[in-house]
């Protein structure tokens, strides 16, 4: 058996060196990373990479950071699994393998002239913060922003400096609610769904943009169709193991699409019937 | 341009034929290991040879797709520096079926595919392939002329076909005729034994006969209707979640990819290794959710992978009707079984709908 190099292979990953890191709940870790050489990510809002540790293994995880801010990117890692978790283990300086950006991401280009409405649930908010910062890097282009968020509890609240900044800002419209608090809280307490009703909508020129845990797609859809956004004009971004992230390994596979090259973000109209969607 | 695309070995010219080409290359053949099981293994002469035999109990995907190969070697001495490799190797796969070539090539689709798989292809173009006709089914599992992979469609460069004291040869391929230059053994065809061809052929057509009572071409309305079908479930109850099926299947090619790192815990291999849709945690994201939790719905999953979706996407079966899947079923589910239970509930609601 000969073992020769391919110059061509697509599963050799760019080395990005760890500028900062940050330990943003008891779970989640913000990994703030410069590709070598100063290239650009060059990714899509809502697109994914897949990121490795070498020796440890590989995982896909959306970019959280605009491209609109050049130059480096973000990430939001929950440590749940081994690589993860070895993520979480590694400090500034360290060097991690990336792979992509891969899929389908948030489509902008329909989004603008639009209103927005955001919702995210829990770790739904890492994938959005990337259309969020670009929408607000481009604010002028977007009709009516509005950003409405949902996690377990003040704890687990994600990019807690930036959630401020939105809340002061005039052009967005931001809220968020908590499952359960401490009775200090002086904030919402209530699953997502319970912000829906109050938004005020023209739900004809708005897109709906829903990210967060499986079980949360069915109950915040329900509420956007009784406002009477149209179902083309919701798009989710489905969450699946992935393990090459070119449609070939089939880990992602509902029944006969690929989230990871015709998702992660999807159309709801298009997959709304698709069995082992939701 | 040659105009000889048939030319003829007598089988006593058979061994030398075999011995001379394991001299340049190694050659692949099926080979009996008792209880009714082959499996394409190296050879050098052709009496190791059976050319009567059943599906292997591998396919041939194994030398195109290893079960465990290399992708990426690091050292993290050197800088974390990492290495695209693949493990290759020129060879000759002789005796390969009609069901196994339509296999290989559905394997080249995916992998040409863009984002094209340079480990696949680099390998697939260091191996020639030497086709074997089948003069009758192999046995009561094989559904290959359903899907018309009992006879060849391409995807060889040379295609034997065995017609008793010698084989009739089509030369397919530059490759191929190279390998008839360079051993010797090879006669031209004269008219009779195009003849003999020809009664072949027209005998394989009253053997090969379509024992599933559909057509191909509405296979695809009956999986589109059959999703809900109660005939997962009664799959589901039987499947063992083992994945043989897949394993053995010459279309299956999901896998997965882990990092093994050597005894100085600095250097290692990064490996795609093959994965079953039938196992467990296949479909399991870290949320832990778990998208196709059932049986049934993993072995619907697999089916579905077959008949369905690549169709949609390739415009061709995923099955080959080679009856692995079902010859290695502990639980004896049967993809004969599984179509005809699917036809029947199909007609009996047609026919309730009538009357």
């Amino acid at each position: 058996m000969d073992k020769v190099a391919i110059k061509d292979s697509k599963y050799i990953p760019k080395k990005a060196q760890i500028i900062k890191v940050t330990q943003m709940t008891p779970h989640e870790k913000f990994f703030h990373l410069v590709l070598e050489g100063g290239e650009s990510l060059d990714h899509e809002p809502g697109q994914f990479i897949m990121v490795s540790v070498v020796g440890v293994g590989e995982v896909p995880v959306s970019v959280c950071s605009s491209p609109s801010r050049r130059g480096s990117f973000d990430l939001c890692v929950r440590a749940v699994g081994k690589v993860t978790r070895s993520l979480h283990k590694l400090e500034a300086g360290d060097v991690i393998g990336v792979r992509g950006p891969y899929g389908v991401g948030f489509p902008i280009r329909i989004l603008e002239g639009n209103d927005l409405l955001i919702v995210a649930g829990g770790l739904g908010i890492a994938p959005l913060r990337s259309l969020i910062n670009y929408v607000l890097d481009n604010r002028r282009d977007f009709g009516n922003v509005h950003i409405l968020l949902g996690c377990k509890s003040p704890n687990d609240m994600l990019f807690v400096d930036e959630l401020g900044e939105w809340q002061k800002r005039m052009d967005v419209h931001y809220e968020c609610t908590v499952d359960n608090a401490a009775p200090d809280w002086a904030g919402n307490v209530g699953l997502i769904t319970t912000l829906l009703p109050g938004v005020d909508i023209e739900p004809e020129r708005t897109f709906a943009v829903v990210v967060g845990p499986p079980v949360m797609y069915k109950f915040v859809i329900k509420e956007l169709l009784a406002k009477n956004i149209p179902e083309r004009q919701i798009l989710v971004s489905f969450e699946r193991h992935m393990k090459c992230g070119m449609g070939k390994c089939g880990r992602c596979q509902i029944q006969g699409i690929y989230c990871c090259q015709d998702g992660p973000v999807f159309n709801y109209e298009k997959i709304k019937d698709l069995s082992e969607a939701f | 341009m040659k105009d000889v695309q048939f030319m003829i070995l007598r089988k006593e010219n058979f061994n030398g034929f075999i011995s001379q080409l394991a001299k340049t290359q190694k050659v692949m053949a099926p080979v009996a290991k008792g209880n009714k099981s082959f499996v394409f293994e190296e050879v050098t002469s052709g009496d190791q040879i059976s050319l009567k035999y059943i599906p292997t109990v591998l396919p041939p995907k194994k030398f195109f797709m290893p079960q465990r190969e290399p992708l990426v070697e690091f050292d993290q001495a050197k800088g974390l520096e990492m290495q695209a490799i693949v493990e290759q190797e020129k060879m000759v796969l002789f005796g390969v079926h009609t069901c196994d070539l339509a296999g290989i090539q559905c394997l080249n689709m995916v992998f040409s595919e863009r984002p094209k798989d340079y480990n696949y292809l680099t390998r697939k173009y260091k191996i020639n392939i030497i086709g074997l006709g089948c003069n009758e089914y192999c046995d009561e599992h094989a559904s290959c002329n359903l899907v018309n992979a009992n006879v060849p469609n391409g995807g060889y460069d040379l295609f034997f076909s065995d017609v008793g004291d010698y084989f009739i040869v089509h030369i397919n391929t530059h490759a191929g005729d190279e390998i008839i230059e360079q051993t010797k053994f090879f006669e031209p065809i004269a008219k009779e034994n195009m003849q003999d061809l020809v009664n072949l052929r027209e005998k394989k057509k009253n053997i090969f006969k379509n024992e599933i009572p559909i057509e191909s071409r509405d296979i695809a309305e009956l999986f589109d209707k059959s999703f809900e079908s109660p005939v997962w479930e009664e799959v589901g109850e039987r499947c063992l979640s083992c994945g043989n099926c897949t394993n053995v299947c010459p279309t299956c090619y999901c896998f997965d990819i882990i990092d093994e790192v050597n005894l100085d815990l600095k250097s290692g291999k990064r490996y795609r290794k093959w994965y079953s849709c039938q196992l467990d945690p296949f479909a399991l994201v870290a949320g832990g959710e778990n998208f196709r939790k059932s049986r049934a719905a993993r072995q619907k999953h697999r089916y579905y992978r077959k008949f369905k979706y690549p169709v949609s996407k390739f415009s061709r079966f995923f099955c080959t009707g080679c009856g692995r899947c079902t010859r290695t079923c502990m639980a004896g589910i049967s993809l004969k079984e599984t179509l005809n239970n699917l036809i029947k509930e199909r007609v009996n609601k047609l026919w309730i709908k009538w009357l």
